[in-house]
């Protein structure tokens, strides 16, 4: 079992905060295959928050693949998350390293690549608006 | 559950002599959902509450609740719909014991069982007066008198804003693992912003009479953007996402969007704004160099 908390200050929604804790739980053991989150009454009570928002967070993580939702019993991790593959991220590296040495030759300072990076992941307003 | 909104405004104004406390408001509360009803002193919140409860009636347009009339229909709808009004008045000289009594003589679907595990469970004695107990005391036990009906629809005006942050925390609490046990809609209003994002899922900002915003709450803070940019006429934003706040220094523009589409020009930068920085600027709030547009805007949404 885990305990959750939030950071009001993070700007992160309240229920996307509930997923990545249970993500970081099951990528560091903490929580294994067939341990059960805690029941919505039980989050809802230890942090006042709305029993909507966990329903929410849960569903995420159901449709994720991550917990599986038992009806009248409870909300159970279903599988581990599997970490990114070795390689991928080895090749994934080189390719950023060969960037960072073209953004520096280009006169790009830490900040400004930092800048750039953080643009370029975050998705487009509007299409999570949708 | 029904399949009817949980409350329904269609044009509906109240107007007090030749002053509207509310006009023009058309909103839909799913059933279900944590609505908040924000907005400042005097907005037409506890007139849109009042009118809901049948409390008055409406000078224009028309509400339901769970379908019905709470004017024609009061004897049946009443009881399924829970009220606590401001600064929660209860009888001061009545101990907890005779204040669960009237309650139970007053209310046809009483449940003695709920009342008496919330007393038991927020540790309050039954001997004693109602004036004597502390404020976050008296909010929970006008909630307990609400809660104990077993309503479809329950109605809070300004249940916090009398209350210390740990009653309030209590408080808010108790409505949650009411919503969670019963899967019960929930209205109220409030002045302060803060606290509202955890238990909320709806926000109806209501400013001068008039509602500002009507929406879901994810939905309303992913769609705000600020955009901040050397100094422009906004004409060019405004033709494609609606401009909620504007302001200018002598190089710089900084503009609050409601974003309606996803193309941006890539002379701005884009932030993420907080629920209650929207909220601010619906209510006309400008910025530091700003001219809010709020107080001209129509209902939006």
């Amino acid at each position: 079992m885990i305990e959750f908390h939030l950071d009001a200050r993070s700007g992160v929604p309240t229920y996307l905060q509930l997923v990545q804790q249970v993500r970081q739980a099951v990528r560091l053991g903490i929580l294994r295959p067939g341990d059960q989150l805690p029941t919505v009454k039980e989050v809802v009570s230890a942090l006042a928050i709305n029993p909507n928002t966990v329903l929410k967070a849960y569903r995420e993580l159901d449709l994720a693949g991550l917990v599986e939702g038992r009806r009248g019993v409870g909300t159970f991790v279903s599988s581990e998350l599997t970490p990114s593959p070795p390689d991928g991220v080895k090749e994934l590296r080189s390719a950023l390293q060969r960037w960072v040495g073209r953004a520096r030759a280009a006169g790009l300072d830490d900040e400004n690549m930092a800048a750039l990076f953080a643009d370029t992941v975050r998705p487009p307003a509007a299409s999570r608006a949708a | 559950m029904t399949e009817h909104a949980a409350v329904e405004a269609v044009g509906l104004g109240k107007r007090y002599g030749s002053k509207w406390a509310l006009r023009d408001c058309s909103l839909e509360i799913p059933s279900g959902s944590v609505t908040a009803l924000v907005g400042p002193n005097g907005a037409g919140k506890t007139t849109l509450l009042q009118l809901a409860v049948g409390l008055s009636r409406p000078s224009a347009g028309s509400v339901s609740v769970l379908g019905h009339s709470p004017l024609t229909d009061a004897r049946s709808l009443l009881p399924r719909v829970g009220f606590v009004a401001q600064e929660h008045p209860l009888y001061r000289g009545f101990t907890v014991s005779d204040t669960l009594k009237l309650g139970r003589k007053l209310n046809p679907s009483w449940d003695e069982g709920v009342a008496l595990a919330r007393i038991e469970h927020l540790g309050l004695p039954l001997g004693q007066k109602v004036g004597q107990l502390s404020g976050g005391q008296q909010a929970q036990i006008a909630l307990t008198l609400a809660l104990a009906k077993r309503p479809e629809v329950l109605l809070l005006d300004e249940p916090v804003a009398s209350l210390d942050p740990l009653a309030r925390r209590e408080f808010l609490q108790s409505v949650m693992e009411a919503v969670a046990e019963t899967g019960m809609t929930v209205i109220l209003s409030s002045h302060i912003v803060a606290d509202l994002e955890r238990v909320c899922d709806h926000l109806v900002i209501l400013s001068q009479a008039r509602t500002q915003l009507v929406g879901p709450i994810d939905e309303i803070v992913a769609s705000h953007r600020l955009l901040t940019g050397p100094r422009t006429d906004p004409a060019s934003v405004e033709r494609v996402h609606d401009v909620i706040r504007e302001s200018h220094t002598e190089r710089q523009t900084t503009l609050l969007v409601r974003a309606n589409g996803h193309v941006y020009d890539s002379n701005w930068q884009l932030h993420e704004v907080d629920l209650e920085e929207i909220v601010l600027a619906y209510l006309g709030y400008g910025g530091p160099n700003g001219t809010g547009r709020a107080s001209s805007r129509e209902a939006v949404a």
